[in-house]
């Protein structure tokens, strides 16, 4: 398979191109679709090379996820654009309470073949409206699956892996992120969901993370290198399920971790793993994980303020010369 | 004319006018020259509505408002220098640089906030129409929204919510013809907003947004309608957004021929030549107008550049009252 170079956004069309080309029960719906191929450039195309699948709705969110829920139940594979991640509120019923539990509510009888995709994330001062990272509270909704990728090939094999899941997949993308370039594989390349990657070996301390954090942490873990620190770097991109056998394995090696998100701290995904680190492999650990994650409030406008709230590069790698006790 | 509105009164709508467009103008250019964060939302075209509305609200009345809102704010008497810096992000701006163009409020002056999410305002119009009943103090509320907005849910239980309870509500739906990149007559199930109201047993009422007196009757209307305790109204301001949905929008969902079309349909233009045939309103005045506008939003701009920076920490502030 050759690689070219190419953003998340074109990834997010090449994965759907394939998809949609494949099969035709997949169509994406949702808010201003068709005239400019989407606000990030991410249906580029689609919409002429499949007439009638890329569906422009009214500003009806309920209705919208409602929409891929009823159309998944009855045979088709609805991907639905929640245009930013922060308006999952206005569809909470729909998709924590229906999407979420019907199959289980109703004995296996059915599947859920839906993708909810929602752009997420801050750093362009959009305020607190716009700028959420709230995978973790779908995290706490039994029935989702939870994607959060970083790099375009894994946004690619990702979304692929997403469209074909027979399950309903939740799938934040960091709009900061839709012009990250990187090599993306050419034609079927499908990363599985739940499986972590292990993006740089090291031996000093497991960096767990995903999203933007993984962009903060692979600078981190280059600052780290200079300072004779070899950390590891492990991309989650499936939150849930969580490839816990992949972190397993690197804390037993390294003894050290330190989890990193852009979601504020309190109740985040990084109490999660850190739990399931302290239970599971507590005799492994040779120091308190620790988390690196946004203050605990709302994202404010100005970008003074916003700056501060966010985590950044330095504070990966206080957290890592903590855990290897290199403060100093 | 039918308004009942004094000479002194009109030329005070005039100016009104006047400055929500130089405002928004200013903004425009703020923006493309960088020097606001994020992103922005013009009301341009839309002045009448804004303005014709908050002309018969009192000091004490209620209003939401929309990610749109700069307009709504100036109308019910929001201060130019606040807005600008909190639109550059200084501290001295109204949220102190936390909210930004889409999170302006004024409790004090009863604007209870724009909102980032399309429809947000609907829920929040009722509680403060149900508080206005259970205090008994005859205020009235007006929410604005778009027609997009119309179509939310929040929209359909706020109708209905309101006409149940008899809440002293002016819905307001700015039409202007587009939600973002959609156009009205694709998203919206009838060509008038106003006769959903009839659904809900509610008066609807469409009229030319374009038209300030137009507005300022309808609106007065249903203002004394909802004192009068008998209820909300729907009141559609038939308009245009002459602005891209947000500054920097490519629009390719419309031509450069329509938005000319409306142009010649100018709220302010079509005022002043009212304004100017019944003799309240000169060039000279006109021209006095302008200059005052402009020295008062220049004192703003550097009001605003010359405030300082919300310190980092300042991020933390403000979350509890009792932490
Ligand atoms: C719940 C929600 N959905 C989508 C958006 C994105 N969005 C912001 S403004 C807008 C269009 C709103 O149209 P309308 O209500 O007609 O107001 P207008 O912009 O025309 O003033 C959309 C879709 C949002 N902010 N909130």
């Amino acid at each position: 398979m050759t690689e070219r170079i190419l953003n998340c956004a074109a990834a997010v069309c090449e994965a759907l191109t394939e998809e949609m080309a494949r099969d035709e029960a997949i169509f994406i719906i949702g808010e201003d679709l068709v005239a400019h191929g989407g606000i990030f450039g991410q249906f580029k195309g689609l919409p002429e090379r499949f007439p009638g699948r890329v569906i422009d709705s009214p500003i009806s969110e309920s209705c919208i996820v409602g929409a891929g829920l009823g159309a998944a139940l009855t045979g088709m594979r609805p991907f639905v654009d929640m245009h930013f991640a922060d308006f999952v509120t206005c569809a909470m019923d729909e998709i924590v309470n229906q999407t979420a539990k019907i199959r289980y509510m109703f004995g296996g009888q059915v599947k859920v073949p839906l993708v909810i995709w929602a752009p997420d994330g801050a750093g362009l001062s959009a305020a607190a409206h716009h700028s959420q990272s709230l995978e973790s509270w779908f995290v706490h909704a039994p029935g989702l699956k939870v994607v959060v990728p970083s790099e375009p090939a894994d946004v690619k094999g990702l979304l692929k892996a997403a469209i074909r899941s027979d399950d309903p997949v939740i799938f934040f993308q960091h709009k900061k992120l839709f012009a990250r370039e990187g090599p993306v594989p050419e034609g079927e390349h499908i990363v599985p969901l739940g499986r972590a990657a292990v993006k740089r070996p090291g031996s000093s301390a497991t960096i767990l993370t995903y999203g933007s954090g993984f962009y903060m942490s692979m600078e981190a873990a280059h600052e780290l290198a200079g300072m004779g620190i070899d950390a590891e770097v492990i991309d989650l991109r499936t939150l849930k399920p969580l490839d816990f056998e992949t972190i397993a394995a690197s804390i037993q090696k390294t003894n050290r971790a330190v989890v990193v998100h852009e979601a504020c701290l309190s109740g985040g995904f990084g109490a999660e793993v850190s739990a399931r680190i302290n239970s599971e492999l507590f005799d492994y650990l040779d120091a308190p994980v620790l988390r690196v994650a946004a203050r605990d409030v709302p994202m404010p406008f100005s970008p003074r303020l916003e700056n501060f709230v966010l985590p950044k590069i330095e504070d990966v790698v206080n957290a890592v010369r903590a855990v290897t006790y290199r403060q100093r | 004319m039918k308004s009942s509105a004094s000479t002194r009164e009109m030329r005070r709508l005039y100016r009104t006018m006047v400055t929500i467009r130089g405002f928004e103008t200013l903004a425009g250019e703020l923006f493309a020259a960088g020097k606001i964060p994020g992103f922005i939302h013009l009301s341009i075209g839309q002045e009448a509505s804004s303005v014709g509305v908050c002309s018969v609200l009192r000091p004490d009345d209620y209003i939401v408002t929309t990610h749109r809102g700069h307009g709504h704010v100036i109308a019910k008497g929001g201060n130019l220098k606040k807005m600008i810096a909190e639109l550059v992000g200084r501290k001295t701006g109204y949220c102190k640089g936390k909210g930004g163009s889409m999170h302006i409020a004024d409790f004090s002056l009863g604007i209870l906030g724009a909102n980032g999410v399309v429809g947000g305002g609907f829920p929040i119009a009722i509680g403060a129409g149900l508080s206005i009943k259970l205090r008994r103090t005859n205020q009235v509320v007006v929410c604005f929204f778009g027609d997009g907005a119309s179509n939310r849910g929040t929209f359909h239980e706020a109708m209905n919510m309101a006409s149940i309870w008899k809440l002293p509500i002016l819905f307001v739906c700015e039409n202007n013809c587009y939600a973002s990149t959609t156009p009205t007559t694709y998203a919206c199930s009838a060509a008038d907003i106003a006769a959903r109201a009839a659904g809900y047993n509610i008066p609807g009422v469409t009229v030319d947004g374009n038209d300030l007196l137009a507005v300022h009757e309808a609106a007065g209307q249903a203002v004394e309608r909802a004192r009068r305790g008998e209820g909300p109204t729907l009141l559609e301001n038939k308009t245009y957004r002459r602005r891209g949905h947000f500054e920097g929008d490519p629009q390719k969902y419309r031509t450069q021929a329509e938005v000319a079309e409306w142009e010649k349909k100018d709220p302010l233009l079509r005022f002043a030549s009212i304004l100017k045939k019944k003799k309240l309103l000169t060039g000279e005045m006109e021209k006095e107008i302008r200059k005052q506008v402009d020295d008062e939003l220049t004192e703003a701009v550097a009001f605003a550049e010359q405030s300082e920076w919300p310190a980092p920490e300042e991020a933390l502030e403000d979350m509890f009252v009792n932490p």
